[in-house]
């Protein structure tokens, strides 16, 4: 073997032990983190929606009445609805950032498949968004004066139904993050979809306070999780491609 | 036939103005569609024919250009 | 098989054969419409319970049948467009749409106008017209997001992209909405179910059905040849053809 070419082989050898590591799971555990960290740093995005939240809320006994038993009555539906609308409030911002300064793109030319990078935003997004507002809803809950017993199904079916939210919604931002004026195309775009889910999950708080089991209920939030995880990130890796490309 | 009369059937047995407004306003938007996929193509083929026309007067006009200049500067 | 895949992506065989086949479905439509709307409006016997206020059925049944098929026909060109990249497919469901979001709304309105003798009231939130307003949103969706690209390449993938996933979504939001019907409404019944209707009344509603799909081809096909030479206006055939038919 002739000398200069044994060392190519060398050198070869020498660079990939001295790279990091390129799987997929360090790809996937590097977007969580670098997605996490910058929403970190700016925390209104993060704030934003919750407060907003809290202040639809606060619209519906002003503008209804502040009779505790009619609110108790419509209280899942409207916390329900709140709680949809800020997470899609949310959803603009999703991959605008990204997009904007360019490392979305980064992301389209990485060597790993992008519907897990995309599913990798999506769940900073529930953690960050769906789960704090389900942590959220029983407070609100307590100032509609919802029925005692129906708080923790509450918070569950908020947070199984908003990770379905995300995945819906990541698909419409996915879609309008190319658009200059994409928000409010975005809510036509998704709102239609979130219905299965806005049934099933306020029907699961309805169903705790009439004393019905809620576990059907919960069994087909999580059945449409399941669907949104197996479809859902396949069609946000296709729209981010049309909208980095077009 | 199930009225007696042309006067019955226009009644529709008192429900006149459901029946007529639906089937009106069903009838209005199918006739609306075909009116509009004819209107279109006609438009188009306008356009089409209009472009063709400019472009062949226009290469028409070139080719008088040429005929010139190649008289002028002689057999080439 | 594969040729005639090929074949069919050509715009030039497809705007000669559909020029072929479209005189028939014309008239077609024209015939089975014309006899259904004599025969269901003057022939059909009135329905014991509801008299004549029935007869909207043979509008309302049609155009919902035509608003979900027509959905499930552009999810379909959008598969075929985008695995064999055929444009006419595209083309066909850029068409298809405005029609699509024409029938749901004639549905939902001779739905509104039907529940005035049924109900006495124009709006009731049955599970029918229900899923049949989520539907027009779903058009007004597409639609508008095809509107909303500049490059046109962009707009079809992104169009198709979410009529695919909209016609995942169709029979969910269809259960679901359905069975939150039956939970809120027990007891009251929906305008269309009947148990049995006599041959009489149901052979008419069956020769709409089939004018109204022969209508939709009909009108596809004469707007898709237009939309070809519209996309085509710079190749030679197109320019040929316009100096023929001027």
């Amino acid at each position: 073997m002739p000398r200069g070419e044994s060392r190519l082989i060398d050198d070869a050898r020498l660079a990939s032990r001295g790279e990091p590591r390129t799987g997929l799971a360090v790809a996937v555990w590097a977007t969580l983190k670098r997605d996490l960290t910058q929403l970190a740093r700016r925390r209104g995005d993060v704030l934003n929606p919750l407060v907003f939240f809290a202040l639809v809320i606060t619209l519906f006994p002003i503008g209804i009445s502040p009779d505790p038993e009619l609110l108790a009555t419509i209280a899942p539906g409207l916390l329900w609805v709140a709680a949809l609308l800020s997470a899609l409030l949310s959803l603009d911002s999703l991959f605008r950032s990204d997009f904007d300064d360019g490392s979305l793109e980064q992301l389209l030319l990485a060597p790993h498949p992008l519907p897990m990078l995309g599913l990798a935003k999506v769940a900073v997004h529930w953690l960050l968004t769906g789960l704090p507002l389900a942590l959220m809803a029983p407070v609100l809950g307590i100032m509609l004066s919802l029925p005692a017993g129906s708080y923790l199904m509450l918070a569950v079916s908020l947070a199984l139904g908003s990770a379905s939210l995300s995945l819906i919604g990541a698909i419409g931002a996915a879609l309008t993050v190319g658009l200059s004026r994409g928000g409010v195309l975005l809510s036509l775009l998704v709102l239609p979809l979130y219905i299965p889910v806005l049934i099933f999950g306020a029907g699961a708080v309805q169903a705790s306070i009439l004393g019905d089991g809620a576990a059907a209920h919960l069994a087909i939030l999580g059945a449409l999780l399941a669907l949104a995880l197996m479809l859902a990130p396949w069609a946000i890796a296709a729209a981010l491609r049309i909208s980095i490309n077009g | 036939m199930a009225f007696a009369s042309f006067a019955e059937f226009i009644a529709m047995g008192g429900h006149a103005t459901y029946v007529w407004a639906a089937w009106g306003v069903t009838s209005v938007l199918l006739a609306g569609c075909v009116l509009h996929a004819r209107a279109e193509r006609r438009q188009l083929m306008r356009s089409l024919a209009r472009r063709e026309r400019r472009e062949q007067r226009l290469a028409a006009r070139r080719g008088e250009a040429t005929m010139e200049s190649h008289q002028s500067g002689g057999e080439s | 098989m594969w040729s005639f895949i090929h074949k069919l992506g050509s715009p030039k065989w497809f705007y000669g054969i559909s020029a072929r086949l479209m005189p028939w479905f014309w008239v077609a439509a024209a015939v089975l419409i014309a006899v259904g709307s004599v025969w269901g409006l003057a022939f059909a016997p009135a329905d014991y319970q509801q008299g004549n206020s029935f007869r909207i059925i043979y509008v309302h049944v049609p155009a919902a049948f035509l608003a979900q098929s027509i959905f499930v026909s552009m999810a379909v060109a959008g598969v075929v467009f985008m695995v064999w990249k055929i444009k006419v497919a595209d083309m066909a469901a850029a068409m298809m749409a405005p029609l699509g979001a024409a029938m749901t709304f004639i549905a939902l309105f001779s739905g509104a106008v039907w529940g005035v003798p049924t109900w006495g009231t124009w709006w009731m939130w049955d599970a029918r017209l229900t899923s049949m307003l989520i539907l027009l949103f779903l058009y007004l969706g597409v639609i508008a997001l095809r509107g909303a690209f500049t490059s046109r390449d962009s707009a079809s993938r992104a169009a198709s992209v979410l009529a695919m996933v909209g016609v995942i979504n169709i029979p969910i939001i269809k259960y679901s909405v359905d069975w939150w019907y039956t939970l809120h409404q027990p007891a009251s019944f929906t305008i269309t179910s009947r148990p049995a209707m006599p041959t009489e009344m149901w052979l008419p509603l069956l020769i709409m059905v089939l004018g109204f799909y022969s209508f939709f081809i009909a009108l596809t096909l004469m707007r898709t040849r237009s939309e070809i030479l519209r996309r085509e206006s710079s190749k030679r055939w197109v320019r040929e053809l316009a100096v023929e038919e001027r």
